[in-house]
């Protein structure tokens, strides 16, 4: 099937073509990493995680992408879904090889790797975060490629695929709540050590997951032969409402915690975030960013006349979108530095090499994911 | 109940490995510093038949007798000199810090209480890895390459050592560095008997271990002219125990439960002479 | 003719050049074997000219014998090697292997640089240390 990716019009060419050189320009920004070691990035003794691992965390909440179409078709036999479960299940394919590749750059000593299998530790929640990504990676693919395969004959799935996606639904919970676990049971950091971390986690994933989902509809249905469908569209967009009003809430569940009990340690960390500490405000505008985005989102989606306009529908799931990224893919890590064991306040500022590498791993899941649909849509324009 | 339990696992423990390798857990009863007294091995190497052993090694710090800035040099250069421990300069991101020295506000962060006696503010103390009883950077390391020894340091394995900094974000302490480039030119003079680090591994005091192992009292507490003490917590009979016994010690972050084996004397209250 | 014959028969024999590359450059090269000496004034002045292990042994497991000795030096604080014959030795690379084996040019280089391993000891272990 994978031959009905190299057969494309010059629009789609040109994107490859874009994608692998700014792949190209990624590669090039790490062998200068490799080599010179992570001296090369903004990271610090004090911020001692960066963007690399706030993106890792916040891509393992875009593979909810799949989960959230897949309840809805396989459990609830939502016909509506039925076209899209896949284009859901292979972004959450790209983001998971993009989660991958942003630990690996992390590394110190990334030809040591396999040190992780070689001396595996049940009581490091690192082993576990490893073991269910790499599963959910393997059960999208399997999933997604196998019922493509059937689709393309015009056979109906075979049935292990069947037992295949009920795992994939618990084992989405997993990745979610596994991550958030690498930061919520840390004694140092009081901005991580809360309870409420992996349901945060889980509900900004399926927040950001399907709202990433229907703006790339709306891309296929601008560029491609598949015109997704009013219905889906706006179930999706009932998700992500849900969702992400349940994220803003745990959020403010948390603001509530700190500021009552009025705990130096708890409030310092969101005293950064909404207005600086000892003077220094890096993160002060993208916080606000964070809120102005993620209110309008939710007001966009919750008023029922904006969200069935479809001329308004990708602006409210950008808003959510970027909202999500601010918070999880910047704030929440870096913010976690914040005050350091000391009580300072040291601040991190990504350097350009590091900038040109996120870059480069953003468009390898692009790629990925161009590769995947372009397979989708050749395989259903040949059944058509 | 806890604690028994825990102690008959150990003497299970301790029981089981004497049946099976014929080797004793020598603990002794007074962990003094000792000239070496060696033997020779099968090639002629020098084998030190005095190694220190312990149940769990503590350090004790009387900060009133670190008065100048000299006694914290003092102290932290005989540090960097054994470890081959890299200058970046003090502004740098790519600093390695094994022991330095922190005012207390910084080192008992969150006890900042305005009314302590002034003598206790302007204190300033030297700070290190905690080697824990219950190290939150061992239980996240995903590949055990850092790990706390019988004897309760917490050390590193630099060949095993993926460079995830997990324990970095763990250590509610700061007492772990990163190699953020080949540390090599960047130290002074270096020690041939020690190794040095390679780029992109994470490092720490390893309360001198390597010198425990040859029958000698860690470095800083040699240089340190007797404001920092060091023993087996477990002996009732040791040095630290017995400043405990009768001295107020507070060590840093308690209430985080990881155990730091690192007491301080604060404000004068003075061990030994 | 199949259809495209022509592009996939060189693609296939562009892909079978690259594959046999390396033995290609190689033609006519023969490397002489390795033979690395074990002379040392050391070692020259020991009784009898013996390893911790049998020179079979060393040569086929010395990697795996230097990853024991650190995890138990390391990890237990066990400074003492007992070999098949019961002799004592200490765990020491710098201390125990490099005193004997003094001459890295000569004894380690020559087999690692006929296989191609580069070992990285040096970026973290030095030479010359004193006892």
């Amino acid at each position: 099937m994978l031959e009905k990716a190299l057969s494309g019009g010059k629009r789609y060419w040109t994107w490859v073509v874009f994608l692998l050189l700014l792949i190209l320009a990624g590669f090039l920004a790490y062998m200068r990493q490799f080599e010179i070691g992570l001296g090369v990035t903004g990271m610090s003794r004090d911020v001692s995680w960066g963007l690399y691992i706030a993106q890792f965390t916040f891509l393992v909440g875009v593979a909810a992408s799949a989960v959230m179409v897949a309840i809805p078709f396989y459990l609830h036999d939502y016909k509506n879904f039925k076209e899209i479960v896949i284009y859901g299940e292979f972004l959450a394919v790209s983001c998971v090889v993009m989660c991958i590749l942003f630990i690996f750059v992390d590394l110190g000593q990334p030809m040591r790797i396999m040190n992780v299998i070689l001396h595996p530790t049940p009581h490091s929640m690192m082993f576990w975060d490893m073991c269910v990504l790499f599963g959910y990676l393997v059960l999208n693919f399997v999933i997604g490629w196998t019922s493509l395969g059937a689709e393309r004959k015009g056979f109906p799935h075979p049935h292990w695929v069947k037992v295949l996606t009920y795992i994939a639904i618990p084992w989405a919970v997993s990745i979610h709540t596994v991550t958030a676990f690498l930061y919520s049971g840390l004694p140092a950091r009081a901005f991580w050590l809360s309870a409420i971390m992996a349901a945060r986690f889980l509900a900004s994933a399926f927040a950001a997951g399907p709202a990433l989902l229907v703006i790339f509809l709306l891309v296929l249905r601008k560029v491609s032969s598949f015109k997704v469908g009013k219905e889906a569209l706006q179930a999706l967009a009932k998700i992500v409402a849900y969702a992400m009003i349940a994220n803003v809430f745990f959020f403010l569940l948390e603001v509530f915690t700190a500021f009552y009990s009025r705990i130096p340690e708890d409030m310092a960390a969101f005293q950064y975030l909404f207005g600086g500490l000892d003077g220094k405000h890096n993160l002060v505008p993208f916080m606000w960013t964070a809120a102005v985005l993620a209110l309008l989102g939710i007001a966009l989606l919750v008023i029922p006349r904006t969200r069935k306009n479809e001329g308004v529908l990708p602006f409210a799931m950008a808003a959510v979108f970027i909202a999500a990224w601010l918070d999880k893919g910047v704030n929440l890590i870096l913010a976690g530095f914040v005050p350091n064991p000391f009580g300072q306040v040291i601040q991190y500022a990504p350097t350009a090499t590091e900038l040109m590498i996120v870059v480069g791993v953003y468009a390898i899941g692009l790629l990925i994911l161009t590769v995947l649909y372009k397979v989708v849509l050749g395989v259903r324009e040949e059944r058509a | 109940m806890k604690i028994e339990r825990r102690e008959f696992l150990k003497l299970g423990a301790a029981v089981a490995v004497g049946l099976g390798g014929g080797m004793t857990l020598d603990v002794l009863t007074k962990a003094k510093p000792a000239a070496a007294e060696t033997t020779t091995d099968a090639v002629g190497t020098k084998v030190s038949s005095k190694a220190l052993h312990a149940k769990r090694w503590a350090m004790v710090i009387d900060a009133s007798k670190f008065k100048t800035e000299a006694d914290f040099r003092r102290v932290e250069e005989a540090c960097v000199k054994a470890h081959n421990i890299p200058d970046f300069g003090p502004d740098s991101k790519h600093q390695i810090k094994w022991t330095w020295e922190e005012p207390f506000t910084r080192t008992f962060y969150g006890v900042d209480d305005p009314y302590l006696p002034e003598a206790i503010k302007k204190e300033n103390f030297p700070v290190m890895c905690n080697h824990c009883e219950n190290p939150p950077c061992v239980r996240v390391c995903p590949t055990q390459a850092t790990f706390k020894r019988p004897d309760g340091i917490v050390g590193m394995d630099y060949h095993r050592c993926i460079g995830c900094r997990f324990c970095m974000a763990a250590c509610p302490f700061g007492a772990r560095s990163f190699n953020f480039v080949d540390p090599r030119p960047h130290i002074k003079d270096i020690n041939p008997d020690f190794p040095t680090r390679t780029k992109g591994v994470v490092e720490k005091c390893n309360f001198c271990m390597e010198r425990l192992d040859q029958g000698l009292m860690p470095v800083c507490v040699e240089a340190s002219n007797g404001a920092m003490f060091f023993g087996d917590l477990d002996d009732p009979t040791s040095d630290v125990r017995k400043i405990l016994d009768t001295h107020y010690a507070i060590r840093r972050k308690p209430e985080l439960g990881t155990g730091p084996s690192v007491f301080y004397l604060v404000g004068g209250g003075g061990a030994g002479a | 003719m199949i259809y495209g014959g022509k592009k996939i028969f060189a693609g296939l024999f562009i892909f079978v050049v690259l594959l046999i590359s390396p033995f290609l450059a190689n033609i006519g090269k023969a490397d002489a074997q390795p033979n690395p000496s074990l002379n040392t004034p050391t070692i020259d002045a020991l009784a009898a000219k013996q390893c911790v292990g049998s020179a079979q042994f060393m040569r086929t497991y010395h990697m795996q014998l230097l990853n024991e000795w650190r995890d138990q030096a390391l990890r237990h604080g066990e400074y003492t090697y007992v070999n098949s014959q019961g002799q004592k030795f200490t765990i020491s690379l710098e201390n125990t292997c490099l005193k004997c084996h003094s001459n890295e040019q000569q004894f380690c280089n020559t087999c690692h640089t006929y296989v191609g391993v580069t070992p990285y000891c040096w970026e973290c272990h030095q030479k010359g240390a004193t006892q």
